[in-house]
């Protein structure tokens, strides 16, 4: 065990099939990302993505091999113990649509607070720290009442980026987090986002199907070579 | 968890046009159910108590619901008089108490007027063995003077020291008493029974303004002045019916079994109380089954409620995918959608029973002119049960969309699928 607490994430002989599929959909035989590490995932769609993504939020389990997040393997929790761990120590930041759409900017990064109470305290003052974070993403305060729906795509994600860190997570998973963005932006916001995981000493696994963001991670690791599954069930 | 809930709130907020609809017809439901239950507890209360205190009603045989309708609602009219000397006889039965004739089938103005002794003021009870109170000046002691319910002078807006005529029968427009005018010396309270549509003379007016008629009309050739009448003997040949108030209650059976098999006429006694409750069971089908018919439309309501939470989750998948992501469990969505429903239920049910207060201060007195009285009062114990129902129907209906949100959040995990 010791060997795997200094890895934020650690997959090991891991095969997942959904319900009522012949074949295995998700079949890996070793995948890590270490702590504060920032990982490119390339992933394309059919890869075995979204079923990755549900294995990390312990929303799925898989049938055989083992699956840890900073050393607690989630197949030895409950389905209830793994929704709270899940809020205690990973923050997603998906594609788009990421915020609740009649909450303000504000109570959007406020959310994990209050499904948490390990990141509610972590936090320290949560009004404070949901103002820091976004004042580092450079949303102007006069924005953090606004109803995230009357955001821009930019704006919420910037809000979603915030809401994913408020509380120190040790994990940061972003699926696809820039596809809503134009060029010019993606890349400020992947800067960002590397920035803020840094700073916050939180490991960071970034799945995208476009390789040209992955210059300025630690890691690029392609799903499809990791995914033993991947090559027998192509889309 | 507190927390969890106030989210709930704020999204039900954010969706509540759609729900405040759903909303108004719980509301709508909950106050027609609510309001066909007070109508119903309440008129059953204010018919079966219309007369208490009296023993016995008695009047020529006919049918025992027949012989109330005339003689307790003043509605309908008897076939048959009962002979004066009849009343004499029973008025001085060793049993009876006290006696008050009843004379019927004169109106003023579409109310009926009612002879009757002063002793009518003192005998009668109502509801819960209430005494008649003058709400303005009191009994009649002259021949010409008139006591009024307290519905009879509000709508017609008359005072002590007004004058009236009675009109021959009920029709508004029948003939005239016109040369016998009647002065207003008494005006009763409130009491929520028919004495309040019913204008009450004395017996001996009954006959005085009859005496130069015959047939239902004035004789022609013959017209005695008032001031002219106290010279004529004023004792009625029949009257309609009487009331029998027993010195001991145990004598009712006999005395009822008396009269029924009284030799000089055929006559007929009935017991107040049992004769209203048998003639509200002949309403019992109408009551029922319009308790059914709203019950059913609150069942819709809520339906529809269901059918609104329903339709919604499929618009909120991604809001349960991101509230997944955030940590809440399957239990935790299933318990927001199921608040929301109840939550919804129970404004409606109180908006309902709101409804119902204000229908009752704004229609009560509409429905007055027609015998109902509905009261401004905190729901009874009946009431409080059918809120109850209300509630739990509400919490089951929105057990589905709870269960349909726990399906949704298991089957799509953090991804939404459209």
């Amino acid at each position: 065990m010791t060997h795997s607490v200094d890895q934020a994430i650690r997959i090991k002989e891991l095969t997942y099939r959904w319900p009522r599929q012949c074949a295995d959909c998700l079949a890996i035989s070793h995948f890590a990302v270490a702590h504060g590490e920032r990982v490119f995932l390339h992933g394309p769609s059919g890869s075995g993505k979204s079923t990755l993504l549900a294995l990390l939020g312990g929303v799925a389990l898989p049938q055989t091999g083992r699956i840890e997040l900073l050393g607690q393997p989630l197949t030895a929790l409950s389905a209830h113990a793994r929704d709270r761990f899940r809020a205690d120590h990973v923050g997603f930041v998906f594609q788009q649509f990421n915020l609740l759409p009649w909450l303000s900017a504000r109570d959007n990064v406020l959310l994990p607070c209050i499904f948490s109470t390990r990141r509610r305290e972590r936090a320290g003052d949560p009004q404070q720290a949901a103002a820091r974070l976004l004042t580092h993403l450079d949303l102007a305060p006069a924005l953090w009442q606004k109803p995230a729906a009357e955001l821009s795509v930019g704006q919420q994600q910037r809000v979603a980026a915030a809401r994913a860190l408020i509380g120190q997570p040790g994990i940061l998973i972003a699926d696809e987090p820039t596809s809503a963005l134009d060029a010019p932006r993606q890349q400020a916001f992947i800067d960002l986002l590397l920035a803020e995981t840094a700073a916050a000493n939180a490991a960071l696994l970034f799945v995208s199907h476009d390789v040209r963001l992955a210059a300025h991670f630690d890691r690029t690791v392609a799903l499809a070579e990791v995914n033993c599954a991947a090559t027998e069930a192509a889309t | 968890m507190r927390a969890v809930l106030l989210l709930a709130l704020k999204s039900a907020w954010a969706r509540r046009l759609t729900l405040g609809i759903a909303l108004v017809a719980i509301a709508l439901a909950s106050a027609l159910l609510l309001a066909v239950e007070r109508v119903r507890s309440d008129a059953r209360a204010s018919f079966t108590q219309s007369v208490s205190g009296v023993d016995l009603v008695v009047g020529a045989r006919s049918g025992a619901v027949q012989l109330m309708l005339y003689a307790v609602f003043h509605s309908g009219s008897a076939t048959n008089n009962m002979r004066w000397e009849s009343f004499e006889a029973l008025a001085t039965h060793p049993a009876v108490d006290w006696a008050v004739p009843l004379s019927l089938g004169d109106g003023h103005r579409g109310f009926p007027v009612l002879g009757t002794s002063a002793a009518y003021f003192d005998r009668l009870r109502y509801g819960d063995r209430q005494a008649l109170t003058f709400s303005a000046g009191k009994p009649f002691a002259e021949v010409f003077e008139a006591v009024l319910g307290s519905e009879v002078a509000a709508q017609l807006g008359y005072r002590p020291g007004d004058h009236i005529t009675l009109s021959h029968g009920m029709a508004e427009l029948g003939p005239e008493h016109a040369d016998k005018p009647f002065t207003v010396v008494g005006i009763l309270a409130p009491t929520g029974t028919p004495v309040d549509r019913t204008v009450h003379v004395d017996l001996a007016a009954i006959t005085a303004i009859h005496l130069d008629w015959a047939g239902g009309a004035p004789l022609p050739g013959l017209a005695i002045p008032a001031e002219q009448v106290r010279k004529f003997d004023l004792q009625p040949q029949e009257i309609t019916a009487m009331l029998i108030g027993l010195k001991s209650r145990g004598d009712v059976f006999r005395l009822q079994r008396h009269i029924n098999g009284y030799r000089g006429e055929p006559l007929l006694a009935v017991m107040p109380g049992v004769a209203l409750d048998e003639l509200w069971q002949t309403l019992a089908t109408v009551e029922q089954t319009l308790f059914a018919l709203s019950a059913l439309v609150v069942a819709v309501g809520l339906a529809g409620l269901t059918a609104t939470l329903l339709a919604g989750l499929n618009e909120r998948r991604r809001e349960l995918a991101i509230l997944r992501a955030l940590g809440a469990g399957p239990r935790e969505i299933f318990m927001m959608l199921t608040v929301e429903g109840l939550l919804v239920t129970a404004l409606g049910v109180f908006l309902g029973a709101a409804l119902l207060a204000a229908g009752i201060v704004t229609l009560g007195p509409l429905l007055r002119e027609y015998g109902v009285h509905l009261a401004l009062r905190p729901p009874a114990a009946n009431e409080w049960g059918l809120v109850v129902s209300i509630l739990t129907t509400g919490l089951l209906a929105s057990l589905v969309p709870g269960w349909r949100a726990w399906q949704i959040s298991l089957a799509d995990g953090l991804t939404p699928r459209n």
